[in-house]
């Protein structure tokens, strides 16, 4: 019975989108208020349908209803409940209905802070939304529906992917999909402005602090599947460059840029047709990622359900939001006009470069990921391409843009003039360069690449700190302490934001370039030494998990006979599905993360264990955090939270803006 | 007007390229190499480079020739089917370390287990090549005339291996 509540709820939240998508923004282009204002109570009411579809298909999780054919399917009676419940996301079908449940959410988000809009804006923004969730919907509701009975039902459930059986595995997907989805709201901002034909800095103002919370939950998204990827697949590797890793890549790539652009369109009300399309292709990409995950196109390790008439319908759904969207922006964008000019070296310059330098690496990764499918498509022969590839075009790609975001923040607006940023910059430059060759060679071993690492990272940091110095001199206050406070906050997240970009690239250096690793053999008792810390394997024993069979080795590590640590890495044979699973155990540390797997066991109790040493490894999921924490605190700035309590429509032009802002 | 549409243009592209791509199954691609004499190879074994893999050498068995990477995710995951494979003693399977660092290979080899009575590297990826290798990992079936008889692309997985390979093999060695 509640699955097929659940069901009828999906179905009726697909009458209310279809409501949503087209009254309000009819009455958008013919004026009339009545249906503009159909859109709020649609979005509030299509979120409560999709919320009670997702209770029951929760409730069918925790009570264990294998006649339902999905619940079946990925979860068993034996499986705790915290991993049934977050199976709901486990596999295809319940993974459209969490983007969907989101979608809602961002909609409802929409439907609250949204009183400073104009009402026609607010109807078209959550129009498209609304036409956005009905593809969904339908897509749910023809090929992938969750609640599809299995009679008889099953005695038992086929049980998760012990790879997905994972804390981490739990919030990985809700935030990632907050990222994805969130970008759906730029997009509805683009097209509305668009379709209303008014694309000003007000425009770029409204989409920002909307633009820079879906970038927070992707920054977290991504760096969490990075570090899930880490700890659980077990041979101490963080990115693989995988179709499914890429595909979530690219649009926080794409939204990267987006912010960078909109700051120019909202305080120059410059870049305006670029802003627009950098929003549709954020979103595009988010598209193409299901597209590519859920289609079987490509192979891949997360490639978990594969349909080809799912993928069919993905395509043309893509075909008709993407193309759609871009059709619209080839008719109305010519109309916008151009911002003021400015020249190659201004803060507009360098903005512009980094917008094309991340569009170029999101070209080479969109590149490297379908290159194959081309080539095959075309009949050119079949190739696969590795880590190698996205290395080799990566880096030199990032190398300037990482270089102008030092130069970026303190340069003037419109004009600024070279040897005064050269000279303001000498002393950054300088600490930089003898730094980065220094450190290297203190450690022992001096390689370009961990060099020029350092370089990036420090580079970033020391023109954090020049930065904060000029303003900090121009700014008046009492104390130092009165002088911070009084930098916007917004200015606050940028330079976190890039600082924990600084602590990403430290941590991305260091591991490449310093970490060990080891396989041994190794007896009980017998110990081995690696990056200054000994290893003594004390034997394995059995345990039985919930549903799962364990050997578990205890590892003690001391440093200087002194003790540090014990470790416990494991192998599990999953017992339902059969497959093994290694649990690396992983000891973290502000320097250095030490990280034991169990290879296989050989005879007389003995295993072949792996064992590394990764200095810095946690900078780089504690960078991608401070990043997102840089995001928070922008969108948390003062004249955020005053548009969200004025509820009149106010629309300063650009200039006036742009005399506002601290430059 | 025109730049405006550029957007659209690439786009219009990509989606004919995912189109095509949807009717091809990157999992079972026929290879126009069933049924032909398998490419010979001969080249430096792995544990020992001064020692060499023909092809030659392993006419007159029924012999599975793996290609394989330790950069490769897929190959992690078929990797406990070989083994499985590996221990029943049915039927050899060879390895092809592709386009590959020998020190890595050799890691990630004695680290997970090694299946493979011997394992040749193709460092150039030349034999990949002559073998019509899409992506690592891929496995061919070869009779005891050098003559590639199946080849399953992508991991393998213990029903591909129950319901085709196993089967296969038995026929072909009865021959």
């Amino acid at each position: 019975m509640v699955p097929e509540i659940g069901h009828y709820a999906l179905i009726l939240a697909l009458c209310v989108a279809v409501v949503q998508g087209t009254i309000p923004i009819y009455g958008a282009a013919v004026g009339n208020s009545s249906f503009m204002s159909v859109a709020k109570p649609a979005a509030r009411g299509q979120f409560l349908l999709v919320l009670l579809a997702f209770c029951c298909l929760g409730y069918a999780f925790a009570v264990k209803d294998f006649s339902v054919l999905y619940v079946a399917s990925t979860s068993n009676s034996q499986l705790p409940l915290q991993y049934r419940l977050a199976a709901i996301w486990g596999a295809h079908e319940g993974s459209l209905l969490l983007w969907v449940f989101i979608l809602t959410i961002w909609m409802v988000a929409v439907s609250f802070f949204s009183g400073h809009l104009p009402e026609a804006m607010r109807a078209r923004i959550l129009g498209v939304m609304g036409l956005v969730s009905v593809g969904f919907l339908l897509f749910m509701l023809t090929v992938s529906n969750p609640f599809e009975r299995l009679i008889p039902a099953a005695f038992d459930g086929r049980d998760l992917n012990p790879l997905l059986q994972d804390p981490g595995m739990v919030i990985h997907p809700p935030m990632l999909y907050m990222g994805y989805v969130g970008f759906s709201v730029a997009f509805a901002f683009a097209l509305a402005a668009l379709f209303g034909g008014t694309l000003d800095a007000a425009w770029a103002r409204w989409s920002r602090p909307w633009t820079t919370v879906a970038w927070c939950f992707l920054t977290i998204g991504v760096a969490m599947g990075s570090g899930w990827a880490y700890y659980e697949l077990g041979w101490g590797g963080w990115w693989f460059w995988d179709p499914v890793e890429n595909a979530s890549f690219m649009p926080w790539l794409a939204g990267t840029a987006l912010i960078h652009s909109l700051a120019v369109t909202d305080k120059r009300g410059g870049f305006k047709a670029w802003s627009v399309l950098l929003a549709i292709l954020a979103f595009s990409l988010s598209l193409l990622g299901t597209f590519l995950v859920r289609s079987g196109v490509l192979t891949s390790v997360h490639a978990f359900a594969t349909d080809p008439k799912r993928g069919l319908f993905i395509l043309v759904f893509l075909a008709v939001v993407i193309g759609g969207s871009l059709m619209l922006y080839a008719w109305r964008a010519p109309r916008v006009g151009l911002g003021g000019g400015f020249s190659i070296v201004s803060r507009e310059g360098m903005l512009l470069a980094n917008n094309v330098l991340l569009v170029a690496a999101l070209g080479s990764v969109l590149l490297g990921t379908l290159y194959p499918l081309f080539l095959d498509a075309l009949d050119l022969g079949k190739i696969s391409v590795g880590p190698p590839y996205f290395d080799t075009v990566f880096v030199p790609l990032m190398t300037p843009a990482i270089f102008l975001m030092g130069i970026g923040p303190l340069a003037q607006w419109k004009k600024a003039s070279l040897p005064d940023l050269a000279v303001r910059l000498r002393w950054a430059f300088g600490v930089s360069v003898a730094t980065a060759l220094v450190v290297p060679i203190l450690m022992g071993q001096w390689s370009p690449l961990v060099s020029l690492g350092l370089l990036l990272a420090l580079w970033i940091a020391t023109t954090i700190a020049v930065d904060l110095r000029e303003r900090l001199t121009r700014t008046d206050g009492s104390s130092f302490m009165g002088k911070l406070a009084m930098l916007p906050r917004a200015y606050w997240g940028m330079v976190i934001a890039h600082f924990g970009l600084a602590l990403f690239i430290t941590g991305v250096t260091m591991v490449k370039g310093f970490e060990v690793e080891q396989d041994v053999r190794m007896n009980v008792g017998e110990t081995a030494t690696l990056g200054g810390y000994t290893f003594r394997f004390d034997g394995t024993e059995q345990y039985k998990g919930p549903n799962y069979i364990a050997a578990r080795g205890s590892i003690h590590v001391s440093q200087d006979g002194r003790d540090v640590t014990v470790m416990y890495p494991e192998k599990r044979r999953y017992t339902v599905q059969n497959q093994t699973m290694t649990e690396a155990a992983i000891s973290p540390g502000f320097l250095r993360d030490l990280y034991v797997s169990l290879g296989e066991p050989l005879e007389g109790g003995a295993w072949s264990v792996r064992l590394y040493h990764k200095p810095f490894i946690d900078w780089i999921w504690g960078g991608c955090l401070v990043m997102a924490m840089g995001g928070v605190l922008a969108i948390s700035d003062r004249r955020y939270r005053l548009a969200w309590r004025r509820k009149e429509v106010e629309v300063p032009a650009g200039t006036q803006m742009a005399r506002q802002t601290v430059s | 007007m025109n730049r405006f549409l550029i957007p659209l243009g690439i786009f219009v592209v990509v989606v004919a390229f995912l189109g095509i791509g949807l009717t091809l199954n990157p999992r079972e691609l026929p290879s126009p190499l069933v049924g032909k004499p398998a490419p010979s190879f001969s080249l430096p074994q792995l544990h020992e480079k001064e020692k060499v893999l023909s092809s030659n050498d392993l006419r007159g068995k029924v012999w599975l020739l793996n290609f394989w990477a330790s950069w490769c995710g897929g190959c992690k995951e078929e990797h406990p089917v070989l083994i499985h494979l590996a221990k029943s003693g049915e039927v050899p399977i060879y390895g092809m370390d592709y386009k590959d660092r020998r020190e890595e290979a050799l890691a990630w080899l004695k680290d997970w287990g090694n299946p493979y009575p011997l394992v040749a590297v193709d460092e150039s990826g030349r034999v990949g090549i002559d073998y019509g290798v899409y992506g690592v990992p891929e496995t061919y079936v070869i009779d005891k005339a050098g003559v590639i008889r199946y080849k399953p692309i992508g991991p393998l997985s213990e029903d591909v291996l129950q319901a085709k390979i196993l089967p296969l093999v038995r026929e072909l060695q009865n021959q």
